[in-house]
């Protein structure tokens, strides 16, 4: 049993909004994991997480942003658990952006880092648990018995033969004194928590009506295309706008911060205006960049000492006196997100207030900076989430990129503009994830096992210069570069360990982008324990299962996805297996890739997951976020890579980016690990195992180590 | 220009070079079907015209004039074609952005061949990109709606 107290302060069971019952306070504690975190904020102003009306109707206000995660089903889950809610009636709204809906962990209105389950696993609970104690003690006085002769069941109280709905309810519950404390379910009395459940925002998007940011329409909002530099840092010299003007619906040109904006009646006209646009940029510092270039200094960067991320012993004396030394480097490209809704953004600028319409993983920073550019406190910035069409991290720019450069068109327009980015203006716009390189010295005991190992890490620090600077960066190391290396269970059975960084600045925009840090850090270690593995003449998975023996979660999933493999048995001529497992977000997944090569291409046919992600409130969502992962990785392991030429990205659209198609789709299988530990991420960790997995098959299969990302055979 | 969009007669004032995407999108306000790409790479804008499945983003309005578009707006009246049956049984749907093109793809190929094999359903939907990677899903569901799409013609 949950008992939580709650003082007077702590919420506000406001009036008669909708005529219902509005439930909203703030529960203070949230689980947080090992990232450094600011200092807990002051308590935010009471807001509602749930409404009631009389209709029955139980509506849920999002704090978190749908961008395909299922966040619209899961967090309704953890309501109508401890609210007994007929499911049938649960609505789910995006919240505005407002500090009630600030991240229970971070501090501010936002999206990312797997971390939304988990983050709001009891303040959702807690909501539900409320509202049902509220309402079964309106019911009590009406039906003049004991709160405690009452129970709840499919969104009625009921007490013998006496029943309300709790729409009936509502308005009498809302006029109540909350009470002291609530107390949650038993995990034992759960019925949706860990049930398969159908996501709710599925017949809204199998016919077309789900409303994403580029949907958004109303009277007077007009479209804008933006030219922005061919290098970051470029600025415009000057620009001749008489063609673009000449454009049948084109209204306006302006000059913004980032670029020149045309503006038009709707976005083709503002496209082919943009194209007719005559703009002379000064390239700025960044026009020397080269892709190949950049490669060889981080090598060089790599053969010096770096920040030290973690240490133990003497790296380098261990190193000198192992039985054998492997020596290696890894490397990966920046990448695009691609998400398939291109950015975009609907600002309308009016007296004390600026209306915002986007899909954004980041409200809290958008807020504070539209209110900058428009001179209006955040409150006068109202945010409307829409549907995201795929966030991945680039929806949350600290820079709030695509948000800002609306506003600042919408107020050089002087009127409502919607800026869209075409594929091109996406693909090309930077926040890369960074490029990195890894250079590793393994040495091993007479045994085969590790003893010494030196690695160094090469590549951007994502945190730095954002707000989220001090957070992440501590004593020259960017948490976000490292994690996955420095913090490895491996390391922990290896005596003599040095791991450093170093973080070149290069001029490239660079983000989060799906499983952040960890999407390079497990290529590189769940590879080079397969090389070791190799050199020790042992097989990869009982090499692991040595490695990881105090380790049972790891230990977990790497046996159960090795099981489930088959991994060991024999397999049609041409197909061999890999295996690779990691933890991240505070979840623990393995994976067994199958592959062969055809016409010197890799083909993957069959990735077999093991997941532990302690509860799986919807195993269904869990299964489909693993499957996800997989595709997604895929697409980097097998294809995906942003070059700089002078300056400029070399990549433009999907036919030069390309990604993962359905006829390259492995069978995916997913098994999740059954558990009563709180619940950990689950949208990112399945995409860091799969690069190795997939590497480590193709050595299986052919003898070659391919260390560089994308695979190329 | 003259054209039928999910059974309606329409009239657009829109020059007859520009993408049907757009007409559909900004004229007509009919969004669901998506633009992601603008060069036919990801099927995010597909629609059928005269029942045939096109890339809106590269169909020129003039192609459209006289006959008959349908967006995923107009698949169905109820949302209840077989292949969104199928879409909601199996809970293909991730962020739902590429789906109006996937399911119009998925629909046109049902309609040409009422029970495709995963060689057609490769060729159909190939040129259908899914960032969040439904794929697997997406192959699932069109072998269920030919068997939903089945069963009611049996009925």
């Amino acid at each position: 049993m949950n008992a939580v107290t709650l003082s007077r302060r702590d919420f506000l069971a406001a009036g008669a909004v909708l005529g219902g019952l509005v439930i909203a306070f703030f529960v203070p504690g949230a689980r947080r994991f090992a990232l450094a975190q600011p200092a807990p904020a002051p308590l935010p102003p009471p807001n509602a997480f749930l409404r009631i009306g009389t209709d029955d109707t139980m509506t849920v206000l999002l704090a978190r942003s749908e961008m395909g995660q299922g966040v619209w089903t899961t967090l309704p889950m953890l309501i109508a658990e401890e609210l007994d809610a007929d499911w049938t009636r649960i609505r789910v709204e995006h919240a505005p952006a407002a500090p009630a809906y600030a991240h229970t962990a971070f501090g501010v209105q936002m999206t990312g880092g797997s971390t939304s389950t988990w983050s709001e696993f009891d303040r959702y609970r807690q909501a539900g648990a409320l509202a049902r104690a509220l309402l079964i003690a309106a019911a009590a006085e009406r039906f003049g018995v004991a709160a405690s002769d009452c129970g709840t069941k499919d969104g009625a109280v009921i007490c013998g033969n006496d029943r309300a709905r709790y729409g009936e309810l509502a308005a009498a519950a809302a006029k109540l004194a909350p009470p002291a404390t609530i107390t949650l379910k038993n995990p034992k009395d759960w019925k949706i928590i860990g049930k398969a459940t159908r996501r709710l925002d599925t017949p809204e998007k199998v016919t077309g009506r789900a409303q994403f940011g580029i949907d958004v329409h109303f009277d007077g909002l007009l479209s804008a295309v933006v030219a922005r530099p061919p290098v970051f840092g470029g600025k415009v010299l000057s620009f001749d706008a008489a063609a673009a003007r000449a454009v049948p619906g084109v209204r306006d040109v302006v000059q913004v911060p980032t670029g020149v904006a045309v503006v038009a009646d709707h976005f083709w006209a503002a496209k082919l205006g943009r194209d007719a646009l005559a703009v002379t940029w000064d390239a700025g510092p960044n026009a020397g960049l080269d892709s190949g270039r950049l490669r060889e200094e981080f090598r060089d960067l790599a053969m010096s000492p770096g920040a030290v991320a973690a240490r133990a012993g003497d790296a380098a004396a261990a190193l000198a006196s192992s039985a054998k030394v492997l020596t290696a480097e890894y490397a990966v490209p920046y990448l695009a997100h691609a998400a398939m809704e291109p950015l975009n953004c609907a600002v309308r600028i009016a007296p004390g207030k600026c209306e915002i319409w986007t899909g954004t993983q980041f409200q809290g920073v958008d807020q504070q900076v539209a209110a900058a550019i428009t001179g209006l406190k955040p409150e006068q910035v109202e945010i409307h989430t829409l549907f995201l069409g795929g966030g991945f991290g680039r929806r949350a720019t600290p820079t709030s990129d695509f948000v800002s450069e609306a506003v600042q068109v919408a107020k050089a327009a002087g009127k409502p503009v919607k800026t869209v980015w075409t594929r091109e203006d996406d693909t090309r716009g930077g926040y890369y994830r960074p490029a990195y390189l890894h250079r590793l010295r393994v040495g091993l005991d007479a045994g085969g096992m590790p003893a010494a190992w030196a690695h160094t890490i090469v590549g951007q620090s994502i945190a730095v210069g954002t707000p989220f600077e001090s957070m992440m960066i501590r004593d020259g190391v960017d948490a976000l570069s490292v994690e996955g290396v420095a913090d490895s269970p491996y390391l922990k059975e290896v005596a003599h360990h040095l791991v450093d960084l170093h973080s070149p600045r290069t001029g490239v925009p660079v983000l989060w982008w799906r499983s952040v840090g960890h999407s390079h850090t497990a290529f590189a270690m769940e590879s080079m324990i397969d090389e070791l593995a190799a050199a020790a003449r042992r097989d990869p998975v009982q090499y692991r299962r040595t490695l990881l023996a105090q380790h049972p979660r790891h230990l977990g999933v790497l046996e159960l996805a090795a099981e489930r493999a088959g991994w060991g048995s024999k397999l049609p001529e041409g197909r061999a297996r890999g295996i690779a497992v990691h933890e991240s977000f505070g979840s623990w997944v393995a994976q067994v890739a199958e592959v062969s090569v055809e016409n010197g291409r890799i083909r993957v046919h069959r990735v077999v997951c093991a997941i532990d992600c302690g509860i799986a409130v919807n195993p269904d969502g869990v299964a489909a976020q693993v499957e996800s992962a997989v595709a997604y990785a895929l697409s980097a392991a097998l294809a995906g890579r942003i070059d700089f030429r002078d300056g400029r990205p070399q990549q433009s659209n999907f036919h030069d980016y390309p990604v993962l198609r359905l006829d390259e789709m492995p069978r995916v299988e997913v098994h999740i690990v059954p558990s009563t530990e709180r619940p950990g991420g689950v949208g990112e960790p399945g995409v860091p195992p799969v690069a190795p997995a997939v590497a480590n098959a193709v050595f299986a299969l052919t003898g070659r180590r391919l260390r560089e990302l994308p695979l190329q055979i | 220009m003259k054209l039928e969009v999910n059974g309606t007669a329409m009239a657009v004032d829109a020059p007859g070079d520009m993408p049907l995407l757009w007409v559909l999108r900004d004229f007509l306000h009919l969004t669901g079907t998506k633009y992601g790409c603008g060069i036919a790479q990801c099927g995010a804008c597909t629609v059928h015209l005269d029942g045939e499945p096109v890339r809106s983003c590269v169909t020129p309005l003039a192609m459209a004039a006289g006959r008959k578009v349908t967006t995923i707006e107009g698949l169905s009246a109820a949302g209840d074609h077989p292949v969104q049956q199928a879409w909601t049984e199996l809970d293909v749907v991730q962020c739902g952005y590429c789906q109006s093109g996937q399911i119009m793809s998925a629909a046109a190929l049902l309609a040409a061949k009422a029970r495709p094999t995963d060689a057609d359903i490769d060729a159909a939907l190939s040129g259908n990109l899914c960032r969040c990677g439904t794929y697997q899903r997406v192959r699932a569901a069109v072998h269920r709606a030919a068997e939903l799409a089945a069963k009611a013609g049996d009925a």
